[in-house]
């Protein structure tokens, strides 16, 4: 498969009056076509600033993309005008947001909303594009959807927003989907019905996804591949099997065991992890889950791990082997 | 939409009930009376007057007496007498001999000839006229205003446009309107200093029937002047929406989707940003219609502000009366229609 998307080293960085907020630390991933990445992480460690980055859609001042590159399709998107990359924006790379309830603007109805996309990428008429957004909306599970199109979003319940939402960031048929947590606004049943939707739209559509969740549960069956963040820096990433069968930094672990699993002893303790996020105020020169690890070192206190290979196509940025409690050589 | 504008007329009728009560009572519990001047009248000629206004009758009477000659239509046998006891505002002829005659505010103490509705008919359209000008005048440039400084927050057209604002608040029309007399009037010749470019019959009772310059050569001054202050506080409340609305979500969702950053402005944020700056317009709106004395003495211009003023100072009732109730109804109908512009604005809102 070729490779759609990759980002190389890149940093973003706030700066806010109390100093410069160290957001993203050169993070590098890729994305092949039709693939599935999933990014997890607790709230705050950079995963929206990652792809927002990439999109540039981080608000400037504050933010700044200092370094690193995106290329989509060979092309570097952070170096592209800012009319290039509009077109890039809701036509091949196009992003679904965290709460459908501010996500839509509040005075336009869904159809105007959904069309728009067409209207911008495709030059269609409203007429034309309409007649795409009803078949679009009915595809996302929206009964009567061509009665609604006038409606406004208020109209719609949650999870149906949400999959409005879906609807219109496929409708120019985009070869990435971003989704920023979709469903964590959402009700525990409605958050399994949207999974499935994406999930059969994949199927159907074949684009590739980056997922983004802080909840490693809701995205072991959509993945290919995960990306574990923290604090600003991609701590692991490996296949989606090989990252719950074998999870290798001390924060992954962390996350699995904060997890309910069906498969193993259904009455083992939820174990949290103890300490806070980190602050990003300062860019660490020693690991930065360091303060909150059980496994810590004198030499993770004096040198930031870089991702280390520790299985096929596995890497993890952790000088400890967690297995066996050594350093790594 | 139609319930909800019909329960908001009836709810005016019994506003206007209540206000006509307020009104006429602390009318009568301030002391003095219309008839008190620094040279006291013998006291034959104030019972006579008195007796010809019914200021001898019981207050509740006089009350009474308003009520029915305001608010209940009237069958008369004769069409417009001219006489000053006789003058309605609604005269419908049915036929000949027989006339329905609807809202006799009364005659005005301070004239022998005039009553309240000549006042009505004659200033108080000029008053509205320009109260509505300088409304126009604070729309047109307090919104650009405020959109310029929100897009180009922190610099120079950010600062010179709310440095105007500042200005315009914090300026009254007692200073600016002389200064733009001898500015505009006298020294630059380019405008009368004085005056109102209008005259009855007005189209609908109230607005000018000839908008040509010869109308805002006298209008634009004052209509400038009196609209500055508002002007100012429409450009900082829509400055202060502006700035909220484009951090919402919706504002990325439209970025992200690829919209122009021009169309992100003009088609997902503006209508939102407005909402908050409708809400004023209620009060802005009366408070300029009611508010014209001072821009109208400045500008020597013939509206309503000197009538209604002295009129509390020479206790003259029926004009006391006639124009506080017509305020009112103003006030009532101007934020009636903000209401229905709300609605317009925000699909969120339904009155039903
Ligand atoms: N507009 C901003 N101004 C200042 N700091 C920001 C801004 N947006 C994000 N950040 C900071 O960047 C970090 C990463 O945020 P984000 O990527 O949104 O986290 P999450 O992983 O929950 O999506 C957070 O610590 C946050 O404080
Ligand atoms: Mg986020």
């Amino acid at each position: 498969m070729a490779e759609l998307l990759k980002v190389q080293d890149l940093e973003t960085q706030f700066r806010v009056r109390e100093g410069i907020v160290h957001a993203v630390n050169g993070v590098s991933f890729s994305l092949k076509e039709g693939e599935t990445l999933g990014i997890v992480g607790e709230s705050g460690c950079g995963k929206s600033v990652t792809v927002m980055s990439m999109l540039r859609l981080i608000p400037s001042p504050p933010g700044k993309v200092v370094a690193g590159q995106a290329f989509y399709q060979g092309k570097d998107l952070l170096k592209m005008s800012d009319e290039e990359i509009r077109h890039v924006r809701g036509s091949q790379i196009s992003m679904v947001f965290q709460d459908p309830m501010t996500s839509f603007n509040p005075v336009l109805t869904i159809g105007r909303q959904v069309a728009e996309p067409l209207e911008i990428h495709q030059g269609m008429s409203r007429k034309q594009a309409y007649e795409r957004v009803a078949d679009m909306l009915e595809l996302v599970g929206i009964p009567k959807a061509k009665a609604r199109l006038n409606d406004y979003p208020h109209q719609f319940s949650g999870g149906m927003r949400q999959r409005v939402m879906i609807a219109m960031s496929l409708v120019c048929n985009p070869s990435v989907l971003i989704a920023d947590e979709p469903t964590t606004a959402l009700d525990v049943t409605i958050q399994a019905q949207i999974v499935e939707l994406v999930k059969e739209l994949r199927d159907k559509l074949g684009m590739a996804i980056i997922w983004i969740t802080h909840d490693l549960g809701v995205i072991a069956g959509l993945a290919d591949r995960m990306a574990v963040m923290y604090g600003g820096y991609i701590i692991e990433t490996a296949p989606v099997k090989s990252l719950y069968a074998n999870p290798t930094h001390p924060y992954t672990l962390g996350l699995l065991n904060s997890l309910p699993r069906l498969d193993t002893d259904q009455y083992r303790r939820l174990e949290s992890i103890d300490g806070l996020p980190p602050i990003l105020m300062d860019k660490p020169t020693s690991c930065p889950f360091a303060p909150r690890c059980t496994f810590v070192r004198e030499h993770c206190l004096q040198e930031n791990p870089p991702l280390l290979e520790t299985g096929p196509d596995h890497y993890a940025a952790c000088w400890v082997d967690t297995k066996t409690g050594r350093e790594r050589a | 939409m139609g319930r909800f504008i019909i329960r908001r007329l009836l709810y005016m009728v019994v506003v206007i009930l209540v206000v006509s009560f307020i009104t006429f009572g602390l009318m009568h519990a301030v002391p003095g009376g219309p008839f008190d001047a620094e040279k006291a009248l013998p006291p034959d000629i104030i019972k006579n007057l008195e007796k010809r206004y019914h200021l001898d009758e019981p207050l509740v009477m006089q009350y009474l007496r308003y009520l029915n000659a305001v608010f209940i239509p009237q069958f008369s046998s004769e069409g417009l007498t001219g006489d000053v006891e006789d003058d309605s505002l609604v005269n419908i002829k049915i036929t000949d001999t027989f006339w329905i005659k609807w809202m006799n505010f009364g005659p005005t103490f301070s004239s022998r000839s005039r009553t309240v509705n000549d006042i009505f008919r004659q200033q108080l359209p000029i008053s509205v006229q320009l109260g509505l000008n300088a409304l126009f005048v604070a729309l047109i440039l307090g919104i650009p205003l405020g959109i310029i400084s929100a897009l180009k927050q922190n610099t120079i057209f950010d600062y010179l446009s709310m440095s105007i604002a500042i200005f315009g608040v914090s300026v009254p029309v007692i200073v600016l309107g002389p200064l733009m007399i001898w500015i505009f009037a006298v020294t630059l010749k380019w405008v009368p200093a004085t005056g109102w470019g209008a005259q009855p019959p007005y189209v609908l009772g109230v607005f000018p029937s000839d908008l040509g310059w010869k109308y805002w050569e006298k209008a634009l001054m004052p209509s400038i002047a009196l609209g500055l202050g508002s002007s100012a506080i429409i450009a900082r409340l829509t400055r202060a929406s502006l700035l909220q609305v484009i951090r919402e979500d919706y504002i990325r969702t439209a970025r992200a989707k690829g919209v122009k950053e021009s169309m992100v402005i003009v088609r997902h944020a503006l209508k939102n940003s407005m909402i908050p700056v409708v809400t004023i317009l209620g009060p802005m709106i009366a408070a300029l219609v009611t508010g014209t004395f001072v821009t109208e003495l400045t500008f020597g211009i013939p509206g309503m502000g000197k009538y209604f003023v002295t009129s509390i100072t020479n206790r003259d009732y029926p004009v006391i009366m006639g124009t506080i109730l017509l305020y009112a109804v103003f006030l009532v109908v101007a934020n009636l229609l903000v209401d229905i512009m709300y609605a317009f604005l925000d699909p969120r809102i339904r009155y039903d």
